[in-house]
């Protein structure tokens, strides 16, 4: 055997290469169970709560949200990086962990970067609500116009945002869809009723398992990788461009980017663990994501959420040390002002939460894991929460200082945002192969037993 | 006159990549194999050549970074340049963020299409197959006929000693 044989398998219960087509296609296969009608009605009654509140905020104008013009930003933007941060953990998954031949994220990337489009779609919403009049949101796209032609200014980070996020939905999408391929072909191929033997023959482009094109295929997948690894650096250090390009105490530093990059993969994972926790209990897939990939993913966070502990550190170090009277204020202002409530939330769920995950026990508890997981959810939402409305609700001039409060539309937006997100989540994995089964049955041999077929 | 192949089958990639190189020993060509995944090391075994999609890829590369960087400057600079608070109109620095995400945009999109252009995938297009269990749990190899009696009977002993089937394509 070789020199892979002393650890432990990516896959439990001794699968072959036909349970693995029969496990996975099964959950697509098999009548949904009434916990996934239950969540699926909770998700759409969620997305139904958002409708109503972004139709009756598009009606009325964003004077229905509770800013005033010292807070301009807050719950809407929050949210807006709040979900392009959550899909992160699905390309790093798929992008990054692949360049560095980590076999075990085989059986989680499918549903990490079906997670990171429907994320971005989430995310991409609220900048085009933002704006008052989204009917007009084309005007953001550099295209030739009779206004003179008037052209869009690539100067402003709001500019480079929307080429950060488009091409990262696009690209994102295309990786997700041409890993999907082989295992589309899959489907086709044991399909036994005509639509659906239609719907994946057209969407399995043909393909038919020939290693000349596997071959080729593999090089693509690479490549896709490689660009996707800095793509989903730049498209948060763009986000966070957002706010360090302008001159708001607070907003204004150059530790930003890596911030905001950590932080976003910290959020992520913690998603993705919230997500395959739910999914491994309800669609019994134990063997397929096993405690080893929780365990990673309990690592990833704890090494993330140092570094956004060692972010805080450093935001208040500096702010001390540059000896500049608006930013000293500014940070005493967050941690003892009056959203000091939110800061210490922040700071109780990403600092003290990662900490928990130095104990083996606690990793392999797929309880704790699952609530820990929410924790750095909530707390990673109240990092852009008070980062955002902090900075800005105590300005220059005393005399505007205000506070804010979110409004029904606002929260009834954000409740709809994740009604979005969990209804195509739950729809994606009844209707595609929610675990790479090309990419699985490639690992299934890691051990090196060779005789098992 | 179409030509005239032989299949084998295998239930597993180690059988396969023996299988391989021991046929192309003996001099049978080897027409293609059909996995259900991406067996590592067969690539060798069959003796492929690289890809040549790197260079396409870097080339698109290439191309989105010229359109990104050029076009920006054309928009600030030379169509309908605009003040905006005193910033030079070239300004390289704030253009690279946008000439980045195209490049990556280019170099994506252009080796993923050039891809499915050079091996002929497209939507709704029949998938050609020696069995349904070729995208589940089969290895097939396909191999050409060889002219003489002799050379066909040897082929399917190195079939049979890599615990391989030949059936009918």
């Amino acid at each position: 055997m070789d020199n892979h044989s002393t650890r432990p398998p990516q896959i439990h219960g001794d699968k072959n290469l036909t349970d693995v087509t029969n496990d996975v296609c099964d959950i697509m296969e098999r009548k949904p169970t009434w916990l996934w009608w239950l969540g699926f009605s909770l998700a759409l009654s969620a997305l139904v709560l958002g409708l109503v509140s972004v139709s009756y905020q598009i009606m009325t104008g964003i004077g229905t949200w509770g800013l005033n013009k010292t807070v301009g930003w807050a719950f809407d933007i929050t949210n807006f990086v709040f979900w392009v941060g959550i899909g992160h953990a699905g390309t790093l998954i798929s992008a990054i962990l692949f360049l560095f031949r980590q076999k075990w994220r085989t059986s989680i990337n499918r549903s990490a970067e079906a997670m990171t489009i429907f994320a971005v779609i989430c995310a991409g919403i609220f900048p085009i609500i933002h704006m008052g009049r989204p009917w007009l949101a084309y005007w953001v796209f550099p295209y030739p116009n009779f206004r003179g032609p008037l052209w869009i200014n690539f100067r402003s980070p709001l500019a480079w945002d929307v080429f950060a996020i488009g091409t990262y939905l696009t690209i994102s999408a295309v990786f997700w869809y041409v890993g999907m391929v082989p295992d589309l072909a899959t489907v086709r191929d044991r399909a036994k009723n005509k639509i659906k033997k239609f719907f994946f023959g057209i969407l399995s482009l043909g393909w038919n398992g020939s290693y000349r094109v596997w071959h080729r295929y593999e090089t693509v997948y690479a490549l896709l990788a490689g660009l996707a690894t800095p793509l989903v650096v730049s498209v948060h250090t763009v986000v966070s461009f957002d706010f360090a390009t302008s001159s708001i105490p607070g907003w204004h530093t150059t530790t930003f980017p890596p911030y905001f990059v950590a932080g976003a993969v910290f959020s992520g994972f913690a998603m993705v663990l919230t997500l395959m926790i739910i999914a491994r209990k309800t669609l019994r897939l134990e063997e397929y994501i096993t405690l080893n990939h929780i365990e990673n993913m309990t690592k990833v966070i704890i090494v993330t959420g140092g570094i956004v502990t060692l972010s805080y550190a450093t935001e208040f170090f500096i702010a001390w040390y540059s000896g500049n009277g608006f930013e000293q204020f500014v940070f005493l202002n967050r941690a003892l002002g009056p959203f000091a409530w939110a800061y210490w939330i922040m700071v109780g769920c990403n600092l003290i939460t990662p900490q928990f995950f130095w104990f083996r026990s606690i990793r392999r508890n797929v309880v704790i894991v699952f609530i820990l997981s929410i924790f750095v959810n909530i707390g990673m939402w109240f990092e852009r929460f008070v980062i955002i409305v902090t900075s800005l609700h105590r300005d220059f001039l005393p005399s505007a200082w205000s506070m804010y409060s979110p409004t029904w539309v606002e929260i009834g937006t954000l409740v709809g945002s994740f009604g979005l997100f969990f209804t195509l989540f739950l729809l994606f994995i009844r209707t595609m192969p929610m675990i790479s089964m090309g990419e699985v049955k490639s690992v299934l041999h890691y051990r090196g037993n060779g005789e098992k077929s | 006159m179409t030509e005239r192949l032989q299949v084998a089958e295998f239930r597993n990639e180690y059988d396969l990549i023996d299988a391989v190189s021991a046929v192309r020993e003996s001099g049978v060509e080897i027409v293609d194999a059909y996995t259900p995944f991406a067996v590592h090391g067969l690539d060798k075994a069959m003796g492929l050549k690289k890809s040549r999609l790197n260079q396409v890829c870097f080339m698109f590369a290439f191309l989105g970074l010229t359109i990104g960087v050029l076009g920006q400057y054309w928009v600030s600079a030379i169509n309908w340049p605009i003040n905006i608070g005193g910033r030079p109109w070239n300004s390289l620095p704030a253009f690279m963020p946008v000439a980045f995400e195209v490049t990556v945009l280019f170099a994506g999109l252009g080796t993923v299409f050039s891809f499915f252009a050079w091996r002929k995938l497209k939507y709704g297009k029949q998938s050609l197959q020696p069995s349904l269990r070729a995208t589940n749990d089969r290895f097939y190899l396909v191999m050409k006929q060889g002219q003489q009696r002799k050379s066909n009977s040897t082929v399917s002993e190195i079939i049979h000693v890599h615990h391989g089937e030949m059936v009918d394509a």
